[in-house]
């Protein structure tokens, strides 16, 4: 197929290093792993839900808890010692990964959602007041419109959504608008998750900071799809999670610009963010520590590292070129069968989601379908219900593509699809 | 093959394409709203009871959502006709799937369950046992 000569690297190559998609499916679900009656190759199309995690960051997981295992920060003995360079250094990748000046801007999280508390805590409780602003859009993610939300109830702040048009981009004139002189912060998702735009971050970057607004761009599905600058962006605030770019789960990441994060309280107290305590006060950490209250995730922060060397190898540019390949293909392919309803802009402009729904199908039995031909795809409002509820649907289809999916795997799906499609006929 | 194909054997799809009994009563002895957040099922379920307010007469329902909930919800309106309020919330999770004839996926479970729960809930509404405006099955 003409497509498959256009991978921009190896494909066969790459998935030698996800053992996990050799495996078969189809047997007992609540046998866990692989047993005797999986007899269906699997086709893991979900990865905009959760990345598969290659050799060298499942080796760097075990060289940890094998090699030099230790609480950090605060160890004089060398497993400690080792263990904190590891973890710090990190950060450091980190920074140098998504143009952040150094460490001192990057903290480590749980999630984009923890990240995304934290700043509305932080930040948000201390400055949100009535008559102030918040400006979200139609499609965030819940883990931004709740939160925000919520801090809006809390302190009397409005909060208002830049409208998505019918062609699932940003209407900017309407953004324009609703970022006005009382906006504090403008909290927007680069990549949907669900219509698969992507949003122009640093157009509204440059809206938000000519009315003195701060910027928050929510990059759970850019930065593992394509190369981000948080200083071409020009963005305040920027969070991530590992797990959606071949790392571990339990691991994200908040960049902040360093002179905003100086300025804010913590988030949470404890153990390894202070620098001295009195039964009276305390002190705190530099940056990025003072964010980082109790032992951190270790292993995952390493791992997060050795992750993002991993993407490094194949290069972001060629990343988000086999991401537009696969999603260019299966939106084209989806477009022909003629009952399929997709959401969001044309294929030749978007990330690698595809979000669907086929007529005559609802999307949960469409998933229980696809199960039955291996082909794993996520069915349901993914955290994004009120844009569902503009869609007029109560839950889509969605496939996702990574770096070790191929064109067979798209056609696998297809196939799936229309065997959906004539059991319901 | 997996779950999945089971699950929608011809009766099911039947169901699910010609449900029995949808539609609404002009005068029912209590009605219900349901559904099930994390899908967007949603089903509405109208009861008349016998003059000795003990047994069902007839049921309507109507909803929107998967295969599973709305074929469910048919077999069981079929099913209700001539049992009892006791009878009805005796009804397990197990007579549910055994009705289907299908093994259920777990994570499909609360789907099949949707019809029965917001007619027990609806029950239990009618003669003051239970205060709530919505039933949500949840995982």
């Amino acid at each position: 197929m003409e497509v498959q000569e256009s991978y921009p690297f190896d494909v066969e190559a790459v998935r030698a290093d996800f053992p996990i998609l050799d495996r078969k499916v189809g047997g007992d679900p609540t046998t866990i792993g692989q047993d005797d009656s999986d007899d269906i190759p699997l086709v893991y199309l979900d990865n905009a839900a959760t990345t598969h995690t290659p050799e060298p960051v499942v080796d760097a997981i075990v060289d940890y808890y094998r090699g030099y295992n230790a609480n950090v920060h605060r160890g004089i003995h060398q497993l400690s010692q080792e263990a904190s360079v590891a973890y710090e250094e990190a950060h450091d990748t980190v920074a140098d990964f998504i143009g952040a000046a150094g460490r001192e801007e990057v903290i480590f999280t749980k999630n984009t959602t923890e990240a995304m508390n934290l700043v509305a805590y932080a930040w948000g409780l201390e400055e949100l007041s009535a008559g102030d602003n918040v400006v979200l859009t139609e499609m965030e993610h819940h883990a931004s419109l709740v939160t925000w939300q919520q801090i809006g109830k809390r302190t009397g702040a409005d909060v208002r959504f830049i409208e998505v048009t019918d062609e699932g981009r940003l209407d900017m004139d309407d953004a324009a608008e609703k970022i006005d002189d009382d906006t504090e912060m403008v909290s927007v998702v680069h990549v949907s998750n669900t219509l698969g735009t992507v949003n122009p971050i640093r157009e509204l970057a440059d809206l938000a900071h000519e009315r003195d607004a701060l910027i928050f761009a929510d990059a759970a599905q850019s930065v593992p799809t394509r190369p981000v600058d948080v200083t071409d962006l020009d963005v305040d605030f920027l969070a991530f999670s590992g797990h959606k770019l071949c790392g571990p789960t339990g691991i994200g990441v908040l960049y902040g610009r360093e002179s905003i994060l100086e300025s804010m309280s913590p988030y949470l107290y404890g153990g390894e963010m202070i620098r001295r305590v009195t039964f009276e006060d305390s002190t705190w950490e530099d940056l990025p520590w003072k964010f980082e209250a109790g032992t951190p995730s270790i292993a995952q922060g390493i791992a997060l590292a050795a992750a993002i060397e991993y993407l490094e190898g194949f290069g972001m540019e060629r990343v988000q070129a086999h991401e537009e390949l696969l999603a260019e293909y299966a939106y084209d392919r989806l477009t022909d069968l003629g009952y399929v309803d997709i959401y969001g802009p044309p294929g030749d402009e978007r990330g690698g989601l595809v979000a669907f729904n086929v007529e005559g199908v609802h999307a949960h039995d469409l998933s229980s379908i696809l199960n039955d031909y291996g082909v794993a795809i996520r069915a349901g409002d993914h955290c994004t219900q009120p844009l569902h509820d503009t869609l007029g649907v109560a839950a889509s289809a969605r496939a996702s593509f990574y770096i070790y999916n191929t064109v067979e795997e798209v056609d696998a799906l297809i196939e799936a699809v229309s065997g959906a499609h004539e059991l319901f006929a | 093959m997996g779950l999945g194909s089971d699950m929608y054997r011809q009766q099911i799809l039947d169901h699910y394409k010609n449900p029995r009994n949808y539609g609404e009563l002009e005068d029912p002895d209590f009605t219900h709203v349901g559904e099930n957040p994390s899908c967007g099922d949603t089903i509405r379920v109208d009861v008349a009871l016998a003059d000795d307010e003990e047994t069902i007469e007839t049921v309507r329902f109507t909803g929107d959502g998967c295969a599973i909930s709305m074929a469910s919800a048919s077999m069981l309106s079929e099913r209700l006709s001539g049992m009892t309020i006791e009878e009805l919330h005796e009804l397990e999770t197990e007579d549910i799937t055994e009705m289907l004839g299908v093994d259920i996926s777990p994570m499909r479970v609360k789907c099949a369950v949707l019809g029965r729960q917001v007619t027990q809930d609806g029950a239990k509404i009618h003669r003051g046992e239970l205060d709530v405006d919505r039933t949500r099955t949840e995982d």
